[in-house]
Order: C-alpha cells, then sequence, then structure tokens
C-alpha cells in the first residue's frame, strides 16, 4: 500500500507536509479532506485519527497525526538531505526550538487572524461581535516586515515558485471563497470559535 | 538549567527602573530574549522549549539515557514527535489556562473569572484528558508502550499543574491514576515530590503574587498576557 497523506491545503500544518514531500519527491497518495464539509468528523477518518486534525498520514499499519511529527518521520524515513532537519546536535536543537515555540506563537495567532478575517463573520452569533471587533485591532500586517519578506522570498526559491504557488493557491483565495460557501455546514465550528475567542 | 520562580523575591536589578522578577530583568533576557522558562546554557549554547532541550539532553548523553526515554526507532520516535506536537495547544494549554485562571487571572486583572469562562476552561480540560487516554494511553503502561518515555514526564506534569488549586485532573479516572503511579514509580516517589513540591503550595499563590514586591511592576506585564 502506498504512503497516504490526509491533506487539506486549506490548513497550514498541511501545506507544511505537502510541501515537503513533493520538494523531496516522496511519492504519496493525496487524500484530500474537505474540513470545509467536516470530512474530519467521519467515521473513516476517525480510523485513522482519533484527534481528528489534518494532516494524518498513514504507512501500512502506522498511522501518524501532527505536522511536525509526520515531517520528522518521512525525513527519516526517506533520508532526506541533512539540511532539512540536521543530524547535528546543535543545528538540531535549533529546529526542535522552533517547531516547538511556534505552536503558541505564530501559528496560533496565525490561525485566529484567519477565523476571524475570513470564517468568523458567517458564523458568529450577534452576542460574539462585539468581542471579534475587540480583536481586530490586533491584526498586524506581516509584510510590513521587509526582513520576513526577504526571507520568505528565500523559501519560495528554494523550494520553487510553482510548488510554492500550488501549495497556496486555495488559501490565497479564501476571502473571495467564503462568499459561496455554505454557511449551514460551518456551525459545528460554532463552539471552537467561541471558544477560541472567550 | 534556569529554572526560576517568577513570584520570587529574589530578583536583580533590570530595566524597569525598579527591582523586577527574575524573567524580566535584562540579564534573563541577555540569556534568552523569549523570557520564558526553561532555558538551558551548555557552554556557549543557549537553548530554550523544554520539548528541543529533553531532545539535546537524550541525544548528547545517548551514551547514559537509555533508548526507551526517546527511542531511536523510526515509529516510537515519531510517536514521540506526535505527543510532543499534540499537547502544546491542547492538555498544555487546557491544564495551564485552568491554573492560571484560578491563581494569576483574577489578582491581576482584578476581576472575577466569569464562570462560562471557567466551565469551558474545564470542558477543554476534559476533552484533553479523553484523548490522552483513548488516542495516547489506550490499554497500554506508558504512552509509547511497555516503558516509561519523555512523553509520560511531559504529560504527567501538565495534569498536576491545577492539582495544588483544587483541580484534581485525575480524578474519576481510574486509568490515568495507575498510569500516574507508574510513572511515579519509574521515577522514583522522591524524584517526583521534589519536582512538584514548589507547586503543591499554589493554593497561596495569590496572596503570594499580591504581596510581591515586584507586583506593581508585573501587573501591565502580565495583564498584557491574559487579555
Amino acid at each position: 500500500m502506498a504512503l497516504e497523506l490526509y491533506l487539506d491545503l486549506f490548513s497550514q500544518p498541511c501545506r507544511s507536509v505537502y510541501i515537503f514531500a513533493k520538494k523531496n519527491n516522496i511519492s504519496f497518495d493525496f487524500k484530500k479532506l474537505s474540513l470545509l464539509d467536516g470530512q474530519q468528523y467521519g467515521e473513516d477518518f476517525g480510523k485513522i485519527s482519533l484527534i481528528r486534525k489534518v494532516p494524518a498520514l498513514r504507512d501500512g499499519d502506522f498511522c501518524l497525526a501532527e505536522s511536525v511529527a509526520i515531517m520528522l518521520y518521512l525525513a527519516e524515513k526517506f533520508k532526506t538531505p541533512d539540511f532539512w532537519y540536521p543530524a547535528d546536535l546543535r543545528q538540531r536543537a535549533r529546529v526542535n526550538e522552533y517547531l516547538s515555540w511556534q505552536h503558541t506563537a505564530i501559528r496560533m495567532h496565525g490561525s485566529k487572524i484567519f477565523w476571524l478575517r475570513v470564517r468568523s463573520p458567517s458564523l458568529i452569533c450577534v452576542g460574539a461581535v462585539r468581542l471579534v471587533m475587540s480583536y481586530r485591532h490586533h491584526v498586524l500586517a506581516v509584510l510590513e516586515y521587509p526582513f520576513l519578506s526577504a526571507w520568505r522570498d528565500r523559501v519560495q526559491e528554494a523550494v520553487g515558485k510553482e510548488l510554492f504557488d500550488e501549495a497556496h493557491q486555495y488559501i490565497l483565495g479564501a476571502q473571495e471563497s467564503v462568499k459561496s460557501m455554505d454557511s449551514s455546514k460551518m456551525q459545528v465550528y460554532k463552539p471552537k470559535i467561541l471558544r477560541l475567542f472567550m | 538549567m534556569f529554572l526560576p520562580d517568577v513570584v520570587s523575591e529574589k530578583s536583580i536589578s533590570g530595566p524597569c527602573r525598579a527591582k523586577c522578577s527574575i524573567q524580566y530583568s535584562k540579564e534573563f533576557g541577555d540569556i534568552s530574549i523569549v523570557r520564558k522558562v526553561p532555558v538551558m546554557k551548555d557552554g556557549g549554547f543557549i537553548l530554550t522549549e523544554s520539548t528541543a532541550i529533553l531532545e539535546y539532553l537524550t541525544q548528547k548523553y545517548s551514551g547514559s539515557v537509555a533508548d526507551h526515554w526517546f527511542p531511536a526507532d523510526l515509529q516510537q520516535r515519531a510517536r514521540v514527535n506526535e505527543y510532543f506536537s499534540w499537547q502544546h495547544m491542547n492538555l498544555r494549554a487546557h491544564c495551564s489556562k485552568v491554573f492560571l485562571l484560578r491563581v494569576r487571572v483574577p489578582i491581576v486583572m482584578d476581576a472575577e473569572i466569569p464562570k462560562e469562562t471557567m466551565d469551558f476552561a474545564l470542558e477543554n480540560v476534559k476533552q484533553s484528558l479523553n484523548l490522552l487516554e483513548e488516542k495516547f494511553l489506550q490499554s497500554k503502561p506508558f504512552i509509547l508502550g511497555d516503558k516509561i518515555s519523555v512523553a509520560d514526564v511531559v504529560a504527567v506534569v501538565e495534569i498536576i499543574q491545577p492539582i495544588g488549586t483544587g483541580f484534581d485532573g485525575f480524578e474519576g479516572r481510574p486509568k490515568l491514576i495507575a498510569w500516574r503511579d507508574r510513572v511515579k514509580k519509574e521515577l522514583g516517589e522522591k524524584l517526583f515530590e521534589e519536582a512538584h513540591e514548589a507547586l503543591m503550595k499554589s493554593s497561596n499563590m495569590p496572596q503570594k503574587l499580591k504581596n510581591s514586591s515586584s507586583f506593581a511592576q508585573l501587573k501591565p506585564i502580565l495583564q498584557k498576557l491574559f487579555r
């Protein structure tokens, strides 16, 4: 059985895994999972991952969740070039340090901004609007940081523009896609939204 | 290893124009710009993030640290990484929130915690504990199987965090209690108690925080975190 990756490219950690696997020519079955349609709550996906999040990996009998764990598993199994996850003690520690820190830093805040700007207006009840509006004052434009822009350009070049753009095409159209979204399908996310901002 | 107590009376003169608690001092900022603990300093090499430090130590001292703590086997190691990754925004985040809501937030924000907020926090802990039991432990003695690993240590300390505040996540969960007791036995009761001694006194932490000489300087910094 081929290695399977369960992905929805709206999701940041899915894009990381997708880009890493493709860049390293790791062959996999792309199992598209639509978070918008709540497919992560289906019975079949529950057998792959009880955590019910994407990305998820199935390699024979072995199922694995969490993008960081998946990428490190792929790096080790397919012996990707050392620079991706160096064997050197201190270099590896630096990667681990960033991978740990980002969960409750950029990843968490970026996700909140995404939910606020794109998803929440069609989901939240009137009572929560005031709470949501107070968050808007803290939204930052990342691209106003020239150092980060230059770094992003270097990453894009190293990965390859075509692969980079392919991975991001859905998310960059998110604000448009929400207009045609069936908001009744998104009600399942209402408790999560309320918990995010409580 | 830097493991200072946030509410300690030990302080270092810093940029606050008065004495501040250690993690906001200039000296600590020179060591770690992130200003969190734990921090490791190994010669000229400084490292933050507990999971990164744990892996660094097991790799550096691989000659004397038994393999089961952080196995070299591909799938077993993936399981540790999977737990490490998941716990940040789940068990760790949820147990920490209950702890902070009970001993820090009311004092810092000068406000009672709304019942709905606490109920949400407790529901999140419950869901995380359910996943710990159903997905990570299942019917195994430890997260990876027959032997203890760093994943078990990282997990158990989070559930213990809010116990001193009156919330016991083990209550009503015999599987978790049995696992905790196995972890305690493997680590040794003396070491386990020693590591948790300061935390078990956290019921008086609100008062200790309020009476701390650095509270006036700490308050605006902490308010930003809790907003």
